[in-house]
């Protein structure tokens, strides 16, 4: 499984580590819409953890597309709530 | 793939999927996808010259500012010496405010400089993927059959789709944040156009109100001048008196009040 961290770089995971890794997804998104500020940093920062940790970092010219795209490591709650309500990050 | 991602990933990843939809064309995809793959570089290096831009901007306004400090700083203590406090505390405040626009100016300067490096990191990425697309596209077409190599290229170039996707997003960050801060400087120049930083802005050039004063005051009093110059060149700097207005005279009293608390021996010897 390919897992791109955006602006940082795509990650070559086990898979395996889907479940751990949609849970971790989805507490952020729970804390986002609850503008849960804690809980939003807490579980972001392990899901960059996890993906950093367990991935293996592809190499620049490595032309696979990824399964699974996170944000970049900077966003911020309001930008995070943005983007699940279809507007923010990426624009249409 | 799809329902592969928690709803977070998913989310991106369909806006990613969006854009790469819109962008390729597979009855054009061969030469043609390397081609705007090129124009994509050009724009984040457009990007990166704008936030540079923006930039150096907020580093003029930087140095700007800084001249006013230490201008304003010396103008407090030349009043001060002359024994006008009011004038003194005047410059202060303005000495103040100035500070107060230069770190947050800094701050920004500093949030710019980050932008600019995460650019020209996407930038490299980018570049890297549109070499190996490029590479590979050549390879592809000599090995296959046209269908075939239509096929093949095409998933290489959704590839270095995403990659452009990712460097758009990265983009769009950065002229949002150089966007503020354009906003923000803008409002420091109206500040500056409404009298706020009147003074400020004439530094180094014209003579400002303290300036005014502080020749009248020095063709009034140039006795006073030099006695304070010498008071300063003495390290006494400002005259306590004056420093502290608030304060009940203390010439001398502190060492008489308390004579056991003075630590120097010689002169206790």
């Amino acid at each position: 499984m390919i897992v791109r961290i955006s602006g940082e770089g795509q990650y070559r995971l086990p898979d395996a580590m889907h479940g751990a890794l949609n849970e971790l997804d989805n507490t952020v998104v729970e804390a986002a819409e609850a503008g849960d500020e804690t809980r939003f940093a807490t579980a972001f920062a392990e899901l960059l953890a996890l993906v950093r940790s367990n991935g293996e970092i592809l190499a620049g010219d490595d032309l696979s597309t990824s399964e699974v795209i996170l944000p970049p490591p900077d966003t911020t709650l309001e930008q995070a709530a943005e983007t699940f309500t279809g507007e923010g990050l990426i624009p249409d | 793939m799809a329902g592969l991602g928690g709803r977070m990933s998913t989310v991106i990843k369909a806006k990613v999927s969006k854009i790469l939809d819109k962008a390729e064309d597979p009855a054009e995809t061969l030469d043609y996808s390397y081609q705007k793959q090129l124009e994509s570089l050009q724009n984040v290096k457009k990007g990166i010259a704008d936030v540079v831009t923006a930039k150096k901007r907020l580093q003029m306004q930087s140095s700007k500012l800084e001249d006013s400090v230490v201008k304003l700083d010396t103008q407090a203590r030349q009043a001060l010496a002359q024994g006008n406090e009011e004038l003194a505390r005047t410059a202060l405040e303005r000495k103040n405010v100035a500070q107060t626009e230069l770190q947050s100016l800094d701050g920004q300067i500093a949030e710019l400089e980050a932008q600019q490096q995460k650019l020209t990191d996407s930038e490299k990425a980018l570049r890297a993927k549109i070499e190996a697309f490029r590479t590979k596209k050549e390879v592809i077409k000599a090995q296959y059959s046209a269908a075939e190599a239509q096929v093949r290229i095409s998933e290489a170039a959704t590839g270095v789709g995403e990659e452009m996707a990712d460097v758009g997003l990265a983009m769009q960050r950065a002229v949002d944040k150089t966007e503020n801060m354009k906003a923000r400087a803008d409002a420091v120049s109206e500040l500056e156009a409404a009298g706020t930083f009147e003074d400020l802005t004439q530094l180094g050039q014209g003579e400002d109100d303290i300036d005014r004063q502080l020749k009248e005051l020095s063709n009034k009093s140039v006795v006073d001048d030099d006695l304070a110059k010498l008071k300063a060149e003495l390290g006494q700097g400002a005259a306590p008196g004056q420093l502290a207005a608030g304060e009940p005279a203390v010439e001398g009293s502190a060492e008489d009040a308390e004579p056991a608390a003075a630590p120097k021996t010689e002169e206790q010897a």
